[in-house]
């Protein structure tokens, strides 16, 4: 998963330099002729540092993400099941790895990135906040919250700095099975009993604000500087990927009988587009500054793990390490 | 006990962590030095950098490049290297690639011609009856 979906910019942009035009128009030719900024290549001071924000809270996500869904590994109805799960949470933690080592390219270290995760400075999706109180919460995250970061990889993975489409591409080629496994573990309960049923449509009602937050809030209010776009940071609007979503799986979710807690969901047969209620953005911005009924138990337990971890890296470190940044 | 973060999940409820659990800042060095991982599909075929990790020493390299690269489809082999021992070009010296134009010369497309010669001379021939052809291949 977790696409990171939509995490917001950092409060106070610093006051980026002076670029050089000469350099500029060179870096915007070369991204307009297609082709991909390496991490030696020249790049204007913004898109640096946009760059190391997406890529660096896209990893966090990875890493927070794991544990909503770790917490079923322990009561997953069946080996199977099991097994499945527990090779998807890997997945996640090895994606962190992946996009670690990219926002690295640009100059920012792991330790960092990892101590502003902790610190609270920098934030991951805001979906990771809400508790998975049953397996069929579970199914759902990776059905559908898969699917929504699936949509936001794939359209970044069109971006134009090169290590993070290869860490982009990688993830989208193992995330078709996270995909599958969470449609079949929904259809599984959806078509059971009527109790099964029932924890499935409990847990629908539960994610759906969550998941049409996950992409963030709509563009209206939403601040995209038109420069992101150009440079290829940005590929497509909040908007667009919601809208997105809501073609490829309003007609899946209704297939299976389940009912979508929004009364006033459809398509409107005009615009083609979709008409949905207001999903509270109160409500997502008080969760992403922390609020959320999970934001402390996500961090303290990252945390923990971490301490705990200290003394056994501390103990391989070889005296003589030499840190250079990742190479691509 | 009431201190502890009550959780869903019942790992986290045994680890019995606090909401305002300490943290010490990592030291730089924490995270160890960073290798390039080089990947086999299928015996035969070329190994292909695939991305990079963090470890320790080469030995555990390897083992995490096996989490990290292997999880999927088919691995014969893999190599590691410290990213520390690879030597590239500097960024601004590739346009040394640039200043060959045209390279037919050493590529088989420019040497496509010789049908055509050859039936050229056929026909010269053909056209000189049994002569001896001095004038053929006058290329």
């Amino acid at each position: 998963m977790y696409g990171g979906g939509y995490i917001p910019g950092s409060a106070s942009p610093q006051e980026a330099p002076k670029e050089d035009p000469e350099k500029l128009a060179e870096f915007e030719e070369k991204i307009n002729r297609g082709e991909k900024i390496e991490p030696h290549d020249w790049m204007p001071y913004e898109y640096r540092r946009q760059l190391i924000r997406m890529i660096e809270q896209h990893a966090h996500s990875e890493i927070i993400g794991a544990l909503p869904e770790g917490t079923w590994i322990t009561r997953a109805p069946g080996f199977k099941r099991k097994l499945a799960l527990m090779a998807k949470v890997q997945d996640e933690v090895g994606h962190a790895q992946l996009l670690y080592s990219a926002a690295e390219t640009l100059g920012k270290s792991r330790e960092q990135m990892i101590n502003d995760l902790l610190s609270g400075k920098s934030k991951y999706s805001n979906v990771f906040n809400y508790p998975a109180k049953t397996w069929a919460d579970a199914a759902i995250i990776a059905w559908l919250v898969d699917a929504g970061a699936i949509i936001n990889q794939t359209t970044n993975s069109k971006g134009s700095y090169g290590p993070y489409c290869r860490a982009l591409e990688r993830i989208c080629w193992e995330e078709s099975f996270h995909l599958r496994y969470g449609y079949d573990t929904v259809v599984a309960l959806a078509t059971g009993t009527k109790k099964q049923r029932q924890m499935v449509q409990d847990a629908l009602n539960r994610w759906w604000r969550p998941i049409m937050h996950f992409f963030g809030p709509p563009d209206k209010i939403s601040v995209h500087t038109e420069k992101l776009v150009r440079w290829k940071v940005k590929l497509a609007t909040n908007d667009e990927m919601r809208q997105q979503f809501l073609n490829m799986y309003v007609p899946k979710i209704r297939e299976l009988g389940l009912e979508i807690p929004d009364p006033i969901l459809h398509k409107d047969p005009e615009t083609g587009k979709w008409v949905y209620s207001d999903p509270d953005w109160d409500e997502f911005f008080r969760v992403i500054n922390g609020n959320g009924p999970c934001n402390k138990e996500r961090l303290a337990v990252r945390k923990k793990a971490e301490m705990m971890g200290q003394w056994v890296r501390r103990a391989l470190r070889n005296p003589r390490q030499q840190y250079v940044t990742p190479l691509a | 006990m009431s201190d502890f973060i009550q959780s869903l999940d019942p790992r986290i409820v045994r680890l019995q962590v606090r909401e305002d659990q300490p943290f010490e800042p990592k030291e730089a060095g924490d995270q160890w030095e960073t290798y390039e991982v080089f990947h086999q599909a299928k015996t035969g075929a070329r190994l292909i950098h695939v991305g990079s990790l963090h470890a320790p020493s080469p030995d555990l390299a390897l083992v995490f490049a096996k989490e990290q690269y292997g999880r999927r489809s088919t691995t014969t082999d893999m190599w590691v290297v410290r990213t520390a021992d690879i030597f590239t070009l500097h960024r601004q010296d590739i346009d040394m690639f640039e200043t060959a134009q045209e390279k037919l010369h050493r590529e088989p497309q420019g040497y496509m011609e010789v049908r055509k010669y050859i039936e050229e001379f056929k026909k010269r021939q053909q056209q000189e009856g049994t002569s001896d052809g001095s004038e053929a291949g006058s290329h």
